[in-house]
């Protein structure tokens, strides 16, 4: 099997966070679906360190996850306000900023 | 040629004083406001007097030295002090000055006198002091100023006084706008000094009448050329000299002292001034010079032609006030041959015609203010220290020996005939067609007002005027009696003047002898007399003027078409221009600047809708444009 | 795939026959789920799917020669991270369902339009960006955390730093945003009491009863009965109540002889 395969079901996986992000109106959702595409981008970074036979990649995965989960715990935290403010999860709910 | 301006000598602490008394007045009356309605024509007069008093003394120190030294000046402050150019407030005080200064604050004072009685019914009479206060301050700063800027200042001043005195009845719109009209047209000439000025500044580095007269001489003769032509522009500007002339007729709408002060004896005759002072300009520039007797010949001529047209009163006089300053022109554009003869008419002028004027208001007075000479006729029997008055005015300003105006009109025709050339005779011939002209029309204003059918309307009861206004008319009377006489013997007046205007001239030989122009002179004042005879006391003046007339006396009521002229060449066409430079600004400039506005404005609106505040909208665009940005890229791989 | 090479451990660029056996089978259940989980209605339900996509993933990075990262990935996503996600939707609402019904016009054909696009250009690229396969044998000498932790401290010092200072300020932003500040006094007890027996108020003057305790059956879905032998429906928690499962009391009533005596009335 071509390791290839590796980076293509990460596309896919990334696409299938991206097509998440815009259609679902939960914020929590969406936030997961987020979660789904830096993982991917992760599992991108895994193969590719394999391929080219050196660690770096697998550092650069780690930092993602770190970092990843510095943006969920803010993330999740800014949900919270929100709902609590609006009683509302929404994304579509927030749209005071416009035109 | 050597510097010939008077090297100024001496210092005099009372100079500044001349000036500061009126200056004083006029500052007093205008912040004390009504509370000195009382004793605020007073205050004016005394200190009017009081300067003229200062003049006397000045008079008697100088003529306590000797011919070269007898210029004083006074520095005051440093006005201007910025790097290599430097502008003294000086005053400068020589024996050109000082005929000014006497002649200002001397006629200045007796019109003061005059202006109590007159002005008596007026509740602005204060104001109107103040402003004649100032008028004396500002025409003395004129006269007194050490340099081309300093005198820029007075000259300013008299313009602002000359203006608000115009317009001193306001409320009439007429009359504003004849004050609006003198000042603007005023502006042209202002402009002309002031270019004038900088000329001097560019050229020389210096604006005083002592630095610019070292530069003097055939070696800047262009430059002396450009700025002759800038100050002989001032000149008729403030003297009402073709082809700046058409305000000084409108300017009657002031209250007559004021005719009589500003618009007939001193500040029309501030023209005259300027080309004097600025002899060394003139003298090395034989172009500018050239084009100073043209302006002073045609002046002369249009004056003369309108005023024998003329049914106003004042609108007469103003028409002769501007043919006699023509007179002076001509003779200042003679050179040194003619300064002192400029001068020396401009002294008489100043006695004849203010006592002309004054008596034109005396006749006012009387007259319910009707100025139509064809309403008065037969007023010498109601008025007769008016009458005599003023009949010696006349006898003056056509020059019928002894009275003044013969000596200084004769020796102007004189010097005009001695021009050389056929130039000489050309002016020399024009003077004395002038001086006929000046025959017929004076004629015909003494005639249609002093003589003849008694053609006033039944409420009026012509009275003479009270004391306080037939006094001063009665000095100046003597005045213009005996002012020709004084300055003409023994040349006098030309050798007084000669440190200023003169220095080492020598007269040429004449090439009319001086008995045979007299007489041409007389003979042409005899034709002109014989005219208006024939014309006003053969046949009976009618009340109302007659419409079936020539061509030419309509052209002449009409003043020669200067309105009309300036109304067709300049306002008319700076109509359109203003119309279509505010037409393009609207539609050309707002419109690209305002179309610019809406175009980003409208846009702004369209695209604006972007922002849908759904954070999903944006979330694909991210997405759409990462997909082109990833599609770019791998293109360009390609 | 071509098996026979697929077989050789050292041919190059390929991986062995039992990681393409796993890779088949676990990354299309990995795709299904991802897919799902977009697709379902519940939160709750898309996090399992998200977690079942994570522990997948944990899979392949273990199969790709990096155990720490196949069980950090286990320990932080599907351990912290999913349970950070449960707990939120716990507060929000665990049971509401979402309308999957489009709003904005054209967003869902633009997303499908935009992600096959970006899918297609992305496939396309890492496709051809294969250029060998060198294998990680070399760097796991050591073994794959020594690996991992020589090049954390030495060439990637600054960026763990920095990110250890994103992790603090992470962790201050999350509490400030989660403090609400009071805007009044926190009432006392007494004055609680107070606003408890003043008429009208809407807070009970005391505890809400528990629910009836019965010898015969776990209580917590049957009332309690008052004094009076009524049962009080509040001492039931709503959720029973709205499930149904509230059970009557009848059965676990004792008969007296009031009752009859009721009867007799």
């Amino acid at each position: 099997m071509s390791p290839n395969n590796y980076l293509v079901l990460s596309a896919l996986l990334f696409s299938i966070g991206a097509i998440g992000v815009v259609l679902r109106r939960n914020a929590i959702v969406v936030f997961m679906c987020v979660e789904l595409m830096l993982n991917a981008a992760n599992l991108a970074f895994v193969t590719f360190a394999r391929l080219l036979g050196n660690l770096d990649g697998q550092v650069v995965a780690f930092f993602t996850m770190v970092v990843a989960a510095c943006e969920v715990v803010v993330g999740l935290a800014i949900i919270v306000t929100i709902f609590r403010s609006r009683r509302s999860a929404s994304v579509d709910d927030a749209n005071l900023l416009k035109y | 040629m050597e510097a010939t301006h008077a090297l100024a000598s001496g210092t005099s602490s009372l100079l500044v004083w001349l000036i500061a008394l009126p200056a004083l007045g006029a500052t007093i009356l205008l912040l004390a406001g009504r509370r000195s309605d009382k004793w605020g024509h007073l205050l004016a007069t005394a200190l009017s007097g009081a300067s003229f008093v200062v003049g006397l003394v000045e008079l008697f120190q100088m003529l306590g030295r000797d011919g070269e030294s007898r210029g004083v000046t006074q520095h005051l402050f440093t006005w201007i002090n910025a790097g290599s150019f430097n502008v003294e407030a000086g005053l400068l005080l020589d024996q050109l000055s000082i005929c000014f200064v006497l002649l200002i604050t001397g006629v200045g004072t007796l019109i003061h006198i005059y202006s109590i009685a007159y002005m008596e019914h007026d509740h602005d009479r204060r104001r109107f002091f103040s402003y004649l206060n100032l008028f004396i301050a500002a025409m003395l700063l004129l006269v007194l100023g050490d340099s081309f800027l300093n005198l820029y200042v007075g000259w300013e001043g008299v313009g602002l006084a000359s203006y608000l005195l115009i317009g001193f009845w306001n409320q009439k719109p007429a009359y504003a706008t004849a004050a609006k009209k003198a000042f603007v047209v005023n502006r042209i000439g202002d402009m002309g000094l002031s270019f004038a000025i900088m000329i001097a500044f560019t050229a020389f580095g210096t604006v005083s009448f002592q630095g610019v007269a070292n530069h003097a001489g055939p070696e800047h003769k262009q430059i002396m050329t450009w700025m002759g032509l800038a100050l002989l522009l001032a000149a008729a500007g403030k003297s009402a000299q073709f082809p700046l002339q058409s305000w000084l007729g409108d300017a009657m709408a002031g209250p007559t002292p004021v005719s009589a002060l500003i618009h007939a004896a001193t500040m029309v005759t501030a023209g005259v001034y300027l080309i004097t002072r600025s002899n060394f300009v003139f003298d090395s520039a034989p172009t500018a010079q050239l084009m100073v007797v043209i302006v002073g010949v045609v002046t002369l001529l249009f004056g003369a032609l309108i005023g024998t047209a003329k049914d106003d009163i004042k609108k007469a006089l103003a028409a002769s006030t501007m043919s006699q300053i023509g007179y002076m022109v001509l003779a200042a554009g003679l050179g040194p041959a003619g300064y002192a003869f400029a001068i020396m008419h401009l002294l008489t002028h100043g006695f004849f015609k203010a006592s002309m004027f004054l008596g034109a208001g005396s006749v006012m007075h009387g007259m319910n203010d009707e100025v139509d000479m064809r309403k008065f006729g037969r007023l010498r029997v109601a008025m007769p220290i008016t009458y005599l008055t003023f009949g010696l005015g006349y006898l003056a300003i056509i020059g019928v020996p002894p009275f003044s105006g013969f000596f200084s009109k004769d020796k102007i025709i004189e010097a005009a005939f001695n021009a050389g050339g056929p130039r000489g005779w050309i002016i020399g011939f024009a003077a004395l067609l002038g001086a006929a002209i000046t025959a017929f029309y004076m004629t015909r204003v003494m005639v249609m007002t002093f003589f003849g059918q008694k053609r006033w309307a039944d409420d009026a009861h012509p009275h003479e005027s009270p004391k306080l206004m037939t006094a001063p008319i009665i000095i100046l009377s003597i005045g213009s009696i005996a002012a020709g006489a004084l300055f003409a013997f023994g040349s006098s007046l030309q050798h007084w003047l000669e440190p200023v205007v003169a220095r080492g001239f020598v007269e040429g030989e004449p090439a009319l002898q001086p008995i045979v122009v007299s007489i041409m002179a007389l003979v042409a004042v005899a034709l002109g007399i014989a005219l208006a005879y024939v014309k006003y006391v053969r046949v009976p003046v009618e009340a109302v003027a007659p419409t079936n007339v020539s061509i030419w006396t309509r052209f002449a009521r009409r003043d020669l078409l200067q309105d009309a002229f300036n109304e067709a060449v300049f306002m008319r066409p700076g109509q359109y221009l203003t119309r279509a430079l505010t037409f393009f600004d609207r539609k050309v400039v707002d419109g690209a600047v305002n179309g610019t506005g809406a175009l980003f404005g409208g846009l702004s609106v369209r695209v604006r809708r972007v922002q849908t505040g759904f954070v999903r909208t944006y979330a694909l665009l991210i997405l759409v444009g990462a997909a082109l940005i990833l599609a770019a890229m791998l293109a360009a791989r390609i | 795939m071509n098996l026979i090479v697929a077989a050789n451990p050292f041919s190059p660029g390929q991986t062995g026959t039992p990681e393409a056996v796993l890779f088949w089978i676990l990354a299309p259940l990995a795709v299904l789920a991802a897919v799902s989980m977009i697709f379902v209605k519940k939160a709750v339900h898309s996090a399992l799917l998200l977690a079942w996509v994570m522990i997948t993933l944990a899979i392949f990075y273990i199969a790709q020669d990096a155990p720490f990262l196949g069980i950090v990935q286990i320990v932080v996503y599907t351990g912290a991270v999913m349970m950070l996600f449960l707990f939120i939707l716990m507060l929000v609402g665990v049971d509401s369902s979402d309308s999957l019904v489009e709003t904005i016009k054209g967003q869902r054909v633009m997303a499908m339009i935009g992600a096959l696009g970006f899918a297609v250009l992305l496939i396309g690229a890492v496709g051809r960006s294969y250029t060998g396969f060198a294998g990680l044998t070399a760097a796991n000498t050591d073994g794959n955390v020594e690996g991992l932790a020589q090049l954390l401290f030495t060439r990637y010092v600054w960026a763990f730093e920095v990110v250890s200072a994103l992790l603090i300020t992470a962790a201050l932003g999350a509490m400030v945003l989660g403090h609400r500040e009071r805007s009044s006094e926190r009432p006392s007890q007494r004055e609680l009491s107070i606003l408890r027996f003043r008429p009208g108020s809407k807070l009970p003057g005391a505890p809400l009863p528990n629910p009836g305790v019965y010898a015969l059956h776990n209580a917590v879905d049957v009332p309690a009965l008052r004094p009076d032998g009524t049962p009080d429906p509040s001492s039931v928690p709503d959720v029973l109540k709205a499930r149904g499962d509230v059970l009557d009391t009848k059965a676990f009533e004792m008969h007296t002889i009031e009752e009859g005596e009721d009867e007799s009335k």
